[in-house]
């Protein structure tokens, strides 16, 4: 979402020291823990609780890495990282992974000299508005002022949607989501615009969630995903598999639940060779051939990863949508285990 | 008997005292003399009292919904909503309640809360030989607050009966020596460093204790250098401890481990958070940059060049650039340039970048109170014949720190307030980072003014503490127009 022109300087300036950290793996190892770049705290993605356990749908990414390479989902040191300095946390090797709610763009992937390992979550940029406002489309805003996080990108999204429409508007300055939400509610703009997801849970706790609706415009592409440093493939390939272990299991029916029973030998040889049974594909990692299990039992699939942060049963009260599998009409689509 | 003042102007008899006109007494005098003494300061008294009747009427309503009790900002709005009727809106408390761990500890174990809090306590122990030295009564009062806010907290924290009289016993022990004598308790003050440093990090004992006696070593390498001249001495004496901080402790930590082996849970910088962060900082920051500062003014007035071209270009170069970007490089630019696989703490790295940032403004301020001194205070110390040293600090330091007392501590609160900034590196400090996390949970999402009001309100109890403190020592050390 947010980028900072600065810092990315900062970290294609820090290149060497990104090549020179090559071999993540064997510093993990060796440290027994895994660096993850978190949010400070988005709800349902990233939150400690009173007790500084962190949970929420990227902190299980980095919980399915640490069980798929060290075996164990709680040896992480989450490192909160803000919107200006996680690349540069990444970069310099404070964090061996960034799982915190980044978009994938071109810049990113190739300036800023990152890997988007996958994507986690699809999301696209959208508008609140009060439902006094009397407005049913994002094409009715024109002359609105609209509250924006700066230096994101959703903030050049919106000057390329207005722009394309021929509209006019007032962007309203604002710092973080919190006081996104608070300049919103006291009326100072007429429209709030971020990501989806966070229009979602925003909107889910106002005093009177009714009040207000969600534009059904989605303005932009927003796939979001865990973040590897450059120069580092078999870093980059563990980071890959695990997440697209998460969500094969979904696609064969690899649950929690079911997991001890599947390992013991299946019907489907590709479960075999995910789980472990068969075949040797976590060597072919550096791992061992566990890892995936490991992973898959840390926190459970994709789905239930979904269902238990910010699914419909949560107040985030998210749909799949985009995220549903591609057998049930959604992008998730992971490359075949053989 | 007075036909000569028989007169008709003339009055034959005393009048009785009368009241004064009514605009001259009371309440109706010291409004007109403070309120409504012409058409500006009546044009400002009214529209004063417009915007405090705004403000009262916006915002009182709000404060007088409380809610302290519940469970989630929604349970808030709700019982806010059941009791005041709809449309009603309240503070919801419940967030300050629900978190109090977090904002005050962060993400320290729980089970040792007690460390922070005692290491807090002993801080203004450990200060009073310093602070409350001539004050018997203002020494006491405070350090038997100080006491018993330590005996009442303890048991809340998890501190067992026993444990907590064996703390009774300590405290009462200190406050008898701080009673019977202003400087009994120096010795805590000596040891506080290295004993702070081991109450909130744990581990063993014997890395505070080694990195302590560092300065003991440089004192003997001092003592016995001292007859070859004072560069040779200074010089011994600094560079002796470095190279055991460098070299030496890292070979001794083990063998003492083996020999000796005492230590407690080590907590690592990662779980520090909320205010246990920001007074670590703070302290630290204040403790270190005194001293510095102090040099560096000197330096800057030195006669030597180079002395005077260094000081100059540090002073100049650190209040040139925003504090931030000096956190930016200490959290993040650092890691380019240390070998692979260095461990250097956050918190040391931070901490290191306050200090030396609040030492360069400390430095100019302390520069202020010496150039405010009259020249012949420097000509008396030199015809008494006293050297460089011993003329300022027993003539023109004492002095010009007097004079600098108010701008010293404006930097000191300026830079505790600045604590704050650490946020930005990843730290969770009480005002954003902290407040974020809590807001993070669905359950708090919405409450956006309680956190910040709760925040500065413990931020004014310090920063008032410190300036009143102030104004006390500039009591204290009038010693002119007497």
């Amino acid at each position: 979402m947010k980028k900072s022109v600065f810092f990315g300087t900062l970290t294609a300036a820090g290149l060497v020291a990104g090549f020179a950290a090559a071999g993540t793996l064997d510093d993990v190892k060796a440290r027994g823990e895994l660096n993850c770049g978190v949010n400070t705290g988005l709800v349902g993605f990233a939150a400690p609780d009173a007790n500084g356990n962190w949970s929420g749908f990227d902190v299980a990414i980095c919980k399915a890495v640490a069980a798929a390479v060290l075996g164990d989902p709680n040896k992480v040191k989450y490192v909160p990282t803000s919107g200006q300095t996680r690349f540069t946390a990444l970069a310099s090797g404070e964090v061996d992974v960034l799982a915190r709610n980044s978009t994938w763009t071109f810049l990113r992937d190739n300036d800023l000299k990152l890997d988007f390992v996958g994507v986690n979550y699809y999301d696209g940029q959208g508008f609140m508005v009060p439902k006094a406002l009397g407005v049913s489309s994002a094409k009715e805003l024109d002359g609105a002022t609209i509250c924006i996080q700066t230096g994101t990108t959703t903030e050049l999204n919106l000057a390329d949607f207005f722009k394309a429409n021929n509209m006019t508007y007032q962007p309203i300055a604002i710092d973080s989501n919190a006081e996104g939400e608070q300049q919103y509610l006291a009326g100072a703009c007429d429209a709030y615009t971020t990501d989806a997801s966070g229009l979602a849970a925003t909107r889910a706790a106002f005093a009177s969630p009714g009040d207000h609706i969600i534009l059904p415009e989605i303005i932009s592409k927003e796939p979001l995903g865990p973040a590897v440093r450059h120069g580092d493939n078999q870093w980059g390939d563990i980071v890959r598999w695990t997440l697209n272990a998460l969500i094969a299991a979904e696609e064969y029916g690899v649950t929690s639940a079911n997991l001890e029973e599947l390992s013991k030998g299946s019907a489907n040889p590709e479960i075999d060779r995910l789980l472990g049974t068969a075949g040797d594909l976590g060597p072919m990692l550096g791992l061992d051939n566990l890892w995936a299990k490991r992973a898959i039992a840390a926190g459970g699939n994709y789905g239930e990863i979904f269902a238990a942060t910010i699914g419909e049963s949560t107040p985030i009260a998210l749909a799949r949508g985009l995220n549903a599998q591609w057998t049930q009409g959604g992008l998730l689509y992971t490359p075949p285990f053989r | 008997m007075s036909e000569h003042h028989s007169a008709a102007y003339v009055r034959s008899a005393m009048l009785p005292e009368q009241a004064p006109p009514v605009s001259e007494i009371g309440v109706i005098r010291w409004l007109r003399e403070n309120l409504f003494s012409g058409p500006l300061n009546t044009f400002l008294t009214l529209a004063g009292s417009f915007i405090l009747y705004f403000l009262v009427k916006e915002y009182y309503p709000w404060l007088r919904h409380s809610v302290w009790h519940a469970g989630s900002v929604g349970e808030c709005r709700d019982i806010v909503t059941a009791t005041w009727g709809e449309g009603a809106t309240g503070a919801c408390w419940a967030i300050i309640r629900d978190r109090w761990n977090m904002f005050m500890f962060g993400f320290y174990p729980r089970e040792h809360y007690w460390r922070p809090t005692l290491a807090l306590g002993l801080l203004i122990f450990a200060a009073a030989p310093v602070l409350f030295a001539e004050s018997r009564s203002i020494r006491m009062v405070v350090l038997g607050i100080v006491a018993a806010f330590l005996l009442v907290a303890f048991p809340g924290l998890g501190v067992g009966a026993a444990a907590n009289l064996m703390l009774a016993a300590a405290l009462a022990a200190m406050l008898v020596v701080a009673w019977s004598r202003p400087w009994g308790l120096l010795w805590l003050t000596g040891i506080y460093p290295g004993l702070a440093v081991w109450m909130l990090w744990g581990g063993s004992v014997w890395g505070p204790v080694l990195a302590m006696s560092g300065f003991v070593l440089g004192w003997a390498a001092w003592l016995a250098t001292r007859r070859f001249g004072t560069i040779l001495s200074v010089g011994a004496a600094v560079l002796v401890p470095v190279a055991w901080w460098l070299f030496g402790v890292e070979q001794v930590l083990p063998l003492f481990d083996a020999v000796l082996p005492y230590s407690i849970d080590a907590v690592r910088s990662e779980k520090f958070g909320g205010f246990v962060l920001a007074l670590t900082i703070g302290v630290a920051g204040i403790v270190l940059s005194l001293p510095i500062g102090v040099v560096l003014a000197l330096a800057r007035r030195s006669d030597m060049l180079l002395v005077k071209a260094l000081a100059v270009g540090f002073i100049e170069f650190i209040r040139g650039v925003p504090l931030i970007s000096l956190l930016f490089v200490a959290s993040l630019l650092l890691n380019y340039f240390l070998p692979p696989g260095t461990n250097f703490d956050i918190i040391l790295r931070v901490i290191i970048m306050v200090t030396l940032f609040a030492a360069a403004y400390i430095a100019e301020v302390v520069r202020g109170g010496l150039a405010a001194l009259p020249r012949g205070q420097f000509e008396a110390a030199d015809s008494l014949g006293l050297d460089y040293w011993k003329a300022q600090r027993l003539i023109v330091l004492p002095q010009a720190l007097k004079i600098s007392i108010p701008g010293i501590v404006s930097t000191f609160i300026g830079m505790f307030k600045d604590t704050t900034l650490v946020v930005f590196v990843g730290l969770l400090d009480p005002l954003k980072g902290i407040t974020d996390s809590v807001r993070a949970s669905f359950e708090w999402k919405g409450a956006y003014w309680e956190p910040y009001i709760f925040v500065g309100c413990i931020f004014f109890i310090f920063n008032f503490s410190m300036s009143r403190y102030s104004m006390y020592l500039e009591r204290r050390l009038k010693r002119d127009h007497r």
